[in-house]
């Protein structure tokens, strides 16, 4: 990182150091795993502080939140390229029905909430969290995934009825 | 069956997206799609549940310690093996030029180790703070409500103190962790500004207020009969040397 000059390193401290917590809380649900987005949100930041003299103002949080999001995916593919190439995935989705553990649990929300989250593909999911937890506009998914505005509008549709459907069939008991 | 609208417009209504001209020509749609209505009360149940569970994962302490030493290393060991005088003279006008940065953004931070490590933390401490659901363990205006919320929690006597008058309304308090210690959080509000009072009991002598700026926000630190106290802010540093007459008057 010692390529920045004192004033710009300054600048990088001022802008874009409040998104840490952006940063990580977008990757680790990307990743589904706290400490693989601790590696990969620091690596993020390694390369926002890079390229941060390309960076001429605008919205500081959705161009960090563009090179995390991407950093995440080539990360995903080199490391676990299944979870690109399943639509919905099945198997976790298995996971996500009662076990003798998890019914001890099933009385915890956020828990029951995570596991729905963790079985969408990460393209639906990364609408879902920046809509829901980061309060993004369109606009600015739009901008932060690369995606046209009209396709954040239908995956947001099909990720809040997976999610919903994963919702309901971990708390209605339809597994095996 | 699930209406053609259910995944373009319904999802703009809901997100408080589509213009004014389609949100009323959704509206009129809704008033005969019992589908939409339905759905649009599910998508709220759904946004509801995800807000409430406390979703978000805020950046754990070592993420940012590792992201600070990248930003600023420590001059590498390794140059010994190659004792070029370029190297040594590069090293030296970037700390040089650091020292004059450092000069000119905060001179109180330029001699003090320990203001410099405590102003970083703190401030850290504060952008946290701001987070959704960070800000407050116990919400409230009313002195006592806060202070019987920090009853039994702390090993020290905290003056909670409501300044609304002088145009510091109190909001409420929660603990927090500065330097792997608990310190009590006293929340204050004052024109758009949100300042967070850090206090914790010191065994230093009292001091005057040292003020200092840091990514943006303004700090202000002084001890008083074995409390320490920190006010940080985005607001003025004025503001905040206000707030620091008003605990110490």
């Amino acid at each position: 990182m010692n390529d920045l000059g004192p004033e710009d390193r300054l600048r990088f401290e001022q802008l874009v150091l409040p998104h840490v917590d952006n940063a990580f809380n977008l990757a680790r649900w990307l990743l589904r795993s706290r400490a693989d987005a601790e590696d990969v949100a620091q690596e993020a930041l390694l390369r926002a502080c890079r390229f941060f003299r390309g960076f001429h103002g605008g919205d500081a949080r959705a161009w960090l939140l563009q090179i995390v999001r991407n950093t995440c995916y080539t990360w995903l593919e080199k490391n676990r390229p299944m979870e690109l190439s399943v639509e919905f995935d099945e198997e976790l989705h298995l996971q996500t029905c009662p076990t003798p553990e998890t019914i001890a649990i099933t009385g915890d929300e956020r828990e029951r909430l995570t596991r729905a989250l963790e079985t969408l593909p990460p393209r639906f999911r990364e609408v879902l969290i920046l809509r829901e937890l980061e309060g993004c506009s369109y606009k600015e998914i739009a901008a932060i995934t690369s995606i046209p505005i009209g396709t954040v509008m239908s995956s947001l549709s099909r990720a809040r009825r997976q999610l919903y459907s994963a919702l309901t069939n971990s708390s209605q008991g339809a597994c095996p | 069956m699930r209406c053609d609208f259910a995944d373009s417009l319904l999802q703009g209504y809901f997100d408080g997206e589509l213009s004014g001209r389609r949100a009323t020509e959704f509206e009129r749609h809704l008033q005969h799609c019992v589908d939409c209505a339905v759905e649009l009360v599910d998508l709220d149940l759904l946004s509801g549940r995800l807000q409430v569970a406390r979703l978000y994962e805020a950046a754990p302490a070592s993420l940012r310690k590792k992201i600070r030493a990248d930003l600023h290393p420590v001059a590498p060991t390794t140059a010994m093996s190659q004792p070029l005088l370029w190297h040594w003279l590069a090293a030296a006008a970037a700390l040089l030029l650091l020292a004059i940065a450092g000069w000119r953004v905060s001179p109180s931070l330029r001699t003090d180790d320990y203001q410099a490590e405590l102003a970083e933390e703190i401030v850290d401490a504060h952008v946290h703070s701001l987070q959704p659901g960070h800000l407050t363990s116990i919400s409230s205006n009313d002195e006592q409500d806060v202070k019987g919320w920090f009853r039994g929690k702390l090993t020290f006597a905290l003056p909670v103190l409501d300044f609304a008058n002088d145009g510091f309304a109190l909001q409420g308090g929660r603990l927090d962790v500065v330097e792997e210690r608990s310190v009590a959080v006293l929340v204050y509000a004052s024109t758009g500004h949100l300042i967070n009072v850090f206090v914790w009991p010191t065994q230093g002598r009292d001091t005057s207020p040292q003020v200092g700026s840091r990514q943006g926000y303004q700090w202000v630190d002084w001890r008083k009969g074995r409390i320490e106290f920190c006010v940080v802010s985005d607001a003025p540093t004025a503001d905040l040397q206000q707030l620091q007459r008003l605990f110490t008057r």
